[in-house]
């Protein structure tokens, strides 16, 4: 090596390894540093943007973390009631079905306020496709116990830890509503390492395919962090993650084409 | 396409085959009684077989009145109806749509409360409708039918009054009109809309700015500009869409004022009391929300008349918008009955005399 490089030497269109999505809005996010959501949001764009599908795709945000999707994204989204999002879905696609429609819902938006909307969408086979952000936690409101919070976990309405004797088990939704006929396509990602990145992207085209060729619901769960929520850093709330979160809620495909593949009595 | 049509027909049938003929493009909606030959009707003659238009059972009311959130949001005509404890459910998803300003039609066949109370009609959901009934400021554009040719004359208008003003608009019926026949007009078939507005999110089209629903503001002072330009469109509504009928008003002494089924049988009444040689007019509200306001304080202002009576089914819920419309300038007069007993004309009459001390 002769000269070191200049950085206007670097910065060239030829040495470019990554960029924003062009579907991404010139905002910044309101996520806390060290949370998952803005990596899914992103990877969601990148997805919709390769398939060329930005003039045809309707988003739904929920209340909740996901709330400020529209601010986020260049194409059209709906901002929803909480828990209603798979509802706003089927009204928008039944009036539209060639029009790709996608919720973006954390936990308590889908498993807990909005499971009969779930439930009967996915029920109904609606083809949709369903982001579910599972952080084990009510990230927006400061960190309440979800329904997927974990047996022991704290949060600001468990304080000493969820007892599942007064508050519930945590609920494992997404291989229930694999269990139902109107399903096409279940699978959970991560997104603490580039590598499960790049895994749920795969899975989130393999989604809006599916939604292309109408082949029912189509739902891709993220095992995310909170930090802010579990009072960790990131890095310490990731590690907390793979330890703790994915033994509840192992990563991988649970329903492909319409087939459950997941082990149902393996141990979590 | 069908041309205008005479039928004998039920109100809540009268609902739905005005609801496809107006070129509804969804109707979303839940079982209850008395409004369910509506969905019933949709499935049975195959609304959707006949104009393309979906028609969905959805899982709860809540389910329900969210589809129609979603299916407003990209600029179709959509539609959902349910009664009392129905549009309860509901109401969270009504004011999602006030403040997200989206266009839609509901339909209250509205019967007896509180709590699940009775299938029998009602006017006691009045203060639901033009009072609020969901959270915040809204308005919901609100038409009262009393005969199911209006009942189903109301679906097309409905859906043109919320388009115009990018709102909902509520038809409030009662179980009698939904379950009773009666012959009526129908209107010609009118094509299904295939263009929407600028701002429905139906896909952002080449070219254009992505396009978003929402109402939601964290920022109060942005919030508080988009409640005064909800407030400013209300006024215009006040202005330019109040509805009412005034029957035998012109040398009346005394003036029944009623809504909906009760102003059809009130009808009645004062045609017995004229028998009699008792001059009594009746003013009937279309529009429940906006209020015809000016028009009874007019009456109010008559040194002819001599006082107005309410008739609702309720425990006297219109009665206060008369009120403040008269503003004590005459007596105003109330007979109800209330949790789904529908008053006789001879009851009406007999109440009217001993309230005013007629002879």
């Amino acid at each position: 090596m002769s000269t070191a490089m200049e950085v206007n030497d670097i910065i060239k269109p030829e040495n470019l390894v990554y960029q924003k999505s062009r579907l991404m809005a010139e905002k910044q996010f309101n996520f806390c540093p060290g949370c998952g959501h803005g990596v899914v949001v992103r990877t969601i764009a990148e997805v919709i943007e390769e398939m060329g599908i930005e003039h045809d795709v309707i988003g739904i945000s929920p209340v909740g973390c996901s709330v400020f999707l529209y601010d986020f994204y260049k194409f059209d989204v709906v901002e929803a009631a909480h828990g209603r999002a798979c509802a706003v879905a089927t009204g928008i696609k039944r009036v539209q079905p060639d029009k790709f429609v996608f919720t973006y819902q954390g936990d308590g938006d889908l498993a807990a306020i909005g499971t009969g909307e779930t439930m009967h969408a996915c029920n109904r086979g609606e083809n949709i496709v369903i982001v579910f952000i599972n952080n084990g936690i009510y990230g927006m409101t400061g960190g309440q116990m979800a329904p997927t919070t974990l047996e022991g976990m704290k949060t600001t309405t468990c304080p000493r830890g969820r007892d599942v004797k007064t508050m519930g088990y945590p609920l494992n939704i997404t291989p229930l509503l694999a269990q139902l006929d109107g399903v096409c396509y279940v699978t959970r990602h991560s997104v603490h390492t580039p590598a499960n990145v790049r895994k749920l992207k795969k899975a989130l085209r393999q989604a809006f395919e599916n939604q292309r060729d109408k082949k029912g619901t189509s739902i891709v769960e993220v095992v995310s962090n909170c930090n802010s929520g579990w009072g960790l850093t990131p890095k310490a709330a990731n590690d907390w993650m793979v330890e703790n979160m994915f033994k509840k809620y192992p990563l991988g495909d649970i329903k492909v084409d319409g087939k459950i593949v997941m082990d149902m009595n393996a141990p979590r | 396409m069908k041309e205008r049509e005479m039928r004998l027909m039920k109100g809540n049938e009268a609902i739905a085959e005005a609801a496809i003929r107006a070129g509804a493009d969804a109707f979303y909606g839940y079982p209850i009684t008395p409004q369910t030959e509506v969905m019933e009707y949709l499935m049975e003659t195959d609304a959707t077989a006949r104009t393309g238009m979906a028609v969905l059972q959805a899982e709860s009311e809540v389910s329900a009145i969210n589809m129609v959130y979603g299916g407003a949001s990209t600029g179709h005509r959509v539609m959902t109806s349910s009664s009392s404890p129905g549009i309860s459910l509901m109401a969270e998803g009504i004011s999602y749509l006030a403040g997200a300003e989206l266009p839609c039609l509901l339909i209250n066949v509205s019967r007896g409360g509180p709590g699940l109370g009775t299938i029998q009609p009602s006017q006691a959901d009045y203060f639901q409708t033009v009072k609020g009934g969901g959270h915040g400021d809204y308005k919901l554009l609100t038409l009262a039918p009393s005969s199911v040719q209006e009942l189903a004359d109301f679906i097309a208008l409905g859906f043109d009054l919320a388009f115009k003003y990018r709102n909902p608009t509520m038809i409030l019926a009662d179980g009698a009109l939904g379950q009773m026949m009666e012959k009526i007009y129908l209107p010609a078939q009118r094509p299904r809309f295939t263009e929407y507005p600028d701002w429905a999110t139906n896909g952002t089209p080449e070219g254009k700015e992505r396009r978003f629903i929402t109402s939601l503001n964290l920022l109060p002072q942005e919030h508080e500009l988009v409640n005064i330009r909800l407030q400013k469109k209300y006024r215009e509504m006040e202005q330019n869409e109040v509805r009412y009928e005034m029957i035998q008003c012109d040398d009346a002494d005394y003036v029944i004022v009623a809504f909906g089924i009760i102003a059809r049988i009130a009808q009645k009444s004062i045609e017995l009391a004229r028998a009699k040689g008792h001059k009594i007019g009746l003013f009937r509200p279309i529009s429940l929300y906006p209020f015809p306001y000016d028009q009874i304080r007019e009456m109010a202002d008559n040194p002819r008349i001599k006082g107005l009576m309410s008739v609702e089914l309720s425990a006297g819920q219109m009665i206060e918008d008369i009120r403040l419309a008269v503003e004590g300038r005459k007596p105003v007069g109330f007979f109800g009955r209330l949790g789904g007993m529908v008053p006789t004309p001879e009851e009406i009459e007999t109440a009217l005399y001993n309230y005013f001390n007629i002879k």
